[in-house]
């Protein structure tokens, strides 16, 4: 009986743990609420016609050597999202911290079913040198 | 035993019952005054606009309809498009129910031309059969947002240049007000929503 309890109980740990490792990007999460969350929502999918989505996006892949300076310094002009075209400028958010910028990175490619690989802080550092 | 169950089971059931068949009218909100022993409800004044196909857009647009209304402006970095966002889902779900319109008011006058609403709307997928953004007298539209209950203003310091509260208001048939809600806080849209629907079976109601 014991034993059965001592299974249940690891099984128990097991996946606790694994909830817990599913949702890393906790300080990122707060950021994005606190900056992106306006314009690109709760759930990454934007404005139709007017702000892109971040789930499940192609643009976060093909300029993921961008993204640090697109949130530092924000974007002007028309760019392609999934294949639809947005022109509405994005304010930069310029007071957030190389950190704070990497953690927002690392969330929004990791949620939504996003699944785009880890970005360190020296990477983002390196960013922000090209664009300032 | 099973008698208790039996009991617990129709229990639920009336009381699953008697909350279902809750409040089958809204209520009318606002202040009231009494004159001459009738109620005087709060009530949206006349108003005179102009949409993004250059049309006017007045009271009698929403003759016999009843209307959602915000206050928004294009390049608001804030809440406005959540705002929008959740006007659209409203837009898309009453799509068919021609008793109900969207009025959107600009509160960026100077910014918001006609053409510009016009390029909005059509980047939302929408038309003004359904969906008016309206421009005019900046003013007017300041003034006409407290009768809505929302709050419209000048504000420097204030992201984008204006200060204004993010409330959708339902409004019904005789200009009264019957329900609002957050309009950038989804789930509050969706018991928004509801209320709609109510207000909808209302209006389809025969009046006695």
């Amino acid at each position: 009986m014991q034993k059965v309890t001592l299974s249940f109980f690891l099984l128990f740990s097991f996946f606790a743990l694994l909830n817990c490792n599913q949702k890393p990007y906790a300080h990122g999460k707060i950021m994005y609420e606190n900056f992106c969350v306006n314009c690109h929502m709760e759930d990454g999918s934007g404005l139709i016609g007017n702000i892109p989505p971040l789930a499940g996006a192609d643009y976060l892949t093909k300029h993921a050597d961008q993204l640090a300076c697109v949130i530092r310094y924000g974007l002007e002009g028309e760019i392609t999202v999934n294949g639809k075209k947005y022109s509405a400028p994005m304010a930069g958010v310029p007071q957030l911290t190389d950190v704070e910028i990497a953690n927002i990175i690392n969330y929004i490619n990791h949620e939504w079913g996003n699944d785009n690989g880890y970005t360190t802080i020296t990477q983002v550092k390196n960013q922000l040198k090209n664009c300032q | 035993m099973k008698n208790i169950i039996n009991w617990g089971t129709l229990l639920c059931f009336l009381l699953l019952a008697a909350c279902q068949s809750g409040p089958t009218n809204l209520p009318i909100l606002g202040n009231k005054d009494e004159v001459d022993g009738k109620t005087v409800y709060h009530e949206i004044p006349d108003f005179a606009f102009i949409n993004q196909d250059s049309a006017a857009v007045t009271n009698a647009t929403f003759a016999g309809k009843a209307y959602i209304s915000d206050h928004f402006f294009i390049s608001c970095p804030t809440i406005c498009p959540k705002l929008s966002k959740s006007m659209l889902r409203i837009h898309d779900r009453f799509e068919k129910d021609e008793e109900l319109l969207l009025l959107s008011h600009s509160i960026d006058t100077k910014y918001d031309t006609i053409p510009r609403l016009k390029k909005y709307a059509n980047s939302l997928g929408v038309t003004s059969d359904k969906w008016h953004f309206v421009t005019g007298d900046k003013q007017e539209i300041f003034d006409i947002a407290e009768d809505y209950f929302n709050i419209a203003m000048d504000d420097n310091d204030a992201p984008g240049g204006y200060n204004h509260s993010g409330r959708l208001i339902l409004v019904d048939e005789n200009r009264r007000i019957r329900a609002f809600c957050d309009g950038t806080d989804p789930k509050a849209v969706d018991k928004f929503m509801d209320d709609i629907d109510l207000l909808l079976k209302e209006m389809r109601t025969p009046k006695t």
